[in-house]
């Protein structure tokens, strides 16, 4: 049976009891030029051949491009192994059923994610996950001015994604709660400790580290947290989890480590997708699980004495707390979660260090390569993980339009939101490129530059 | 179990004892722990806070809900009950013996409008139906 739940007469029979001429009525209130019309370019219905005939013509369309964008999203080898098992009949849902009763393998799915995670971070506890990494920032800013219980501005490093301060500043702006940018050092795109101490500490509740930043760079994490613990801020670590397999875990920055990690799941088996969905974590000591969002999962005995799996700490939340929660969020992302939970399981933790190591060599060799060339210039002197600026003498717009011409997509361009840097230009290279590809990349970019 | 004569209340089930050395001592009612059902976390107000007399200062989480405590008189805090940290169920063993937190009262005036055990049981039968 079609899901219809209001036929004509329905619809006629409800507006005769309220007295509204039509349903179009109802919306006058928004202004015509507001309101959508009629989806242009969308046949009104097709069968499954027709369909398919014309999605394959669309994906066509689009090309088959050789990319060396990340900037946030990441390209990554995807196991077929990985979505045959996520899309299952067990697992495969769009809402996540939190009955215990019901589901003690979804349970305990999510109750495997939290420990991987929290291994990766090195911390001791994670929720079940969130919507993605700019919004589990947020959470932690909100989080980190609870548990301050007195400051109500955050100190966040430029050197962090622009979009993920964006969002978490629409987020956050709601709640009085500001965000104070932190410049990067010229030299090595990292965070600045000129600029940390220009910034007066005491009137902010947390610093947000970054690893690696947002230019591909490490930052100096250890003498970071060490300064923004001496302080008595709560330190947030931002972070790649594929990164993690290679790095130190937050948890062990500094002398006393960082309080809370969010990233973004993505790479972690998420195909990119034009933008999602992805998943975000968020991970933090014990101290503060009780100002932690979202859902929990734990490990408990049942009466008989058997091992179970079952929501806890849920006192937090909105359905319990209303208005004074932690957070409005009261679900995950429990599809995304699954499918990076059985990637991190077939890769294992070896698995995930070699791409992380691979992506690291590709990259350096994609930066030797580039930089060797005539007009390009390295912007950044440190260390990177997978990604690297450069700066080109042509503008950076027309560059990557006709490397696309050639079918490489050359990175992201970075003179809008830092225009300081010039023709600027953050490219990333991952496990999935090989040799050749790099020097493809290389050999257009010579091209385009001389032409 | 019946509330102590020598205590006052408020009607958001806090109970409050007057102490020799002028400062307030406040937990919460039997009855209070009987709603809330098996505590789990007790988050008291820290040791020099200024509180205003109904001001949320601190959080009681049992396993189905969890309530915040409101100040029942103005002042400063001088002391929080840290064995509540690891030991959170004696609210329910003995809610009249574990105490919360104590406060240096500014307004002595408002002590005199606390409810007295009868006024108060009252507000907690009435509160049963």
């Amino acid at each position: 049976m079609p899901f219809i739940p209001h036929t004509d007469e329905d619809v006629r029979a409800m507006l005769a009891a309220i007295g509204v001429e039509s349903v179009d009525a109802l919306f006058d209130e928004i202004p015509a030029a507001l309101r959508a019309g009629p989806l242009q370019g969308v046949p009104r219905g097709l069968n499954e051949l027709e369909l398919m005939r014309l999605m394959r013509e669309r994906a066509a369309a689009d090309g088959e491009y050789l990319n060396f964008i990340g900037a946030g999203a990441y390209e990554h080898h995807i196991p077929a192994a990985v979505w045959q098992i996520a899309t299952r009949g067990e697992f495969y849902s769009s809402y996540t059923p939190y009955q215990a009763e019901a589901s003690q393998g979804t349970l305990q799915v999510l109750y495997e994610y939290q420990t991987m995670m929290a291994s990766l971070t090195g911390l001791d506890v994670t929720n079940a996950s969130l919507y993605d990494g700019a919004s589990a920032l947020a959470e932690a800013l909100l989080m980190a001015v609870r548990a301050h219980k007195g400051a109500r501005r955050v100190l966040v490093p430029r050197s962090l994604n622009p979009t993920w301060r964006a969002v978490a500043r629409t987020i956050v702006h709601n709640q009085g709660i500001e965000l104070t940018e932190i410049d990067y050092d010229p030299q090595t795109g990292c965070s600045s400790m000129q600029s940390l101490a220009a910034a007066s500490a005491a009137e902010h509740a947390a610093l947000v580290v970054v690893q690696p930043n947002f230019f591909g760079a490490l930052e100096p994490v250890d003498e970071l947290v060490d300064w923004a613990h001496a302080q008595g801020l709560i330190v947030i670590a931002a972070v790649n989890p594929t990164a993690l397999a290679l790095l130190k875990p937050p948890g062990e920055w500094g002398a006393r480590g960082a309080d809370i990690a969010v990233g973004d799941g993505q790479p972690l088996g998420i195909p990119l997708s034009g933008g999602g969905p992805y998943f975000g974590f968020l991970a933090c000591r014990q101290a503060l699980v009780r100002q932690m969002p979202g859902r929990i999962v734990g490990r408990t005995l049942d009466a008989e004495g058997r091992v179970g799996y079952t929501l806890t700490l849920q006192a937090r939340e909105q359905h319990i707390r209303r208005s004074k929660a932690t957070s409005n969020i009261c679900t995950n992302q429990g599809l995304m979660v699954t499918a990076a939970t059985i990637y991190m399981a077939l890769l294992g933790p070896d698995g995930l260090a070699d791409v992380a190591r691979s992506s690291h060599a590709n990259a350096a060799a994609l930066r030797e390569l580039l930089t060797s060339l005539p007009r390009v210039e390295s912007v950044f002197d440190g260390p990177a993980f997978h990604e690297f600026v450069v700066r080109v003498e042509s503008p950076v717009a027309t560059v990557l339009q006709q490397l696309g011409a050639h079918g490489i997509l050359g990175g992201f361009e970075l003179t809008h939101h830092y225009p300081e840097l010039g023709q600027a230009l953050l490219v990333c290279a991952t496990e999935t490129k090989t040799p050749d590809d790099l020097r493809r990349y290389a050999t257009h970019m010579a091209g385009v530059l001389s032409s | 179990m019946t509330s102590p004569q020598d205590l006052k209340y408020t009607d958001s089930h806090e109970w409050v004892r007057q102490e020799p050395d002028g400062s307030v001592t406040v937990g919460i009612t039997d009855h209070a722990q009987n709603q809330l059902g098996d505590v789990v976390f007790v988050e008291s107000p820290p040791a020099g806070r200024q509180v205003k007399k109904g001001e949320e200062c601190g959080v009681i989480e049992s396993v189905k809900a969890a309530a915040d405590i409101y100040a029942p008189v103005s002042g400063e805090i001088v002391a929080a009950n840290a064995d509540l940290a690891d030991a959170p169920e004696k609210i329910n063993q003995d809610p009249y013996g574990a105490w919360m937190f104590r406060i240096k009262p500014s307004d002595p005036a408002e002590l005199s409008a606390l409810l007295d055990s009868a006024a108060y049981e009252k507000i907690a039968e009435a509160d049963k139906h």
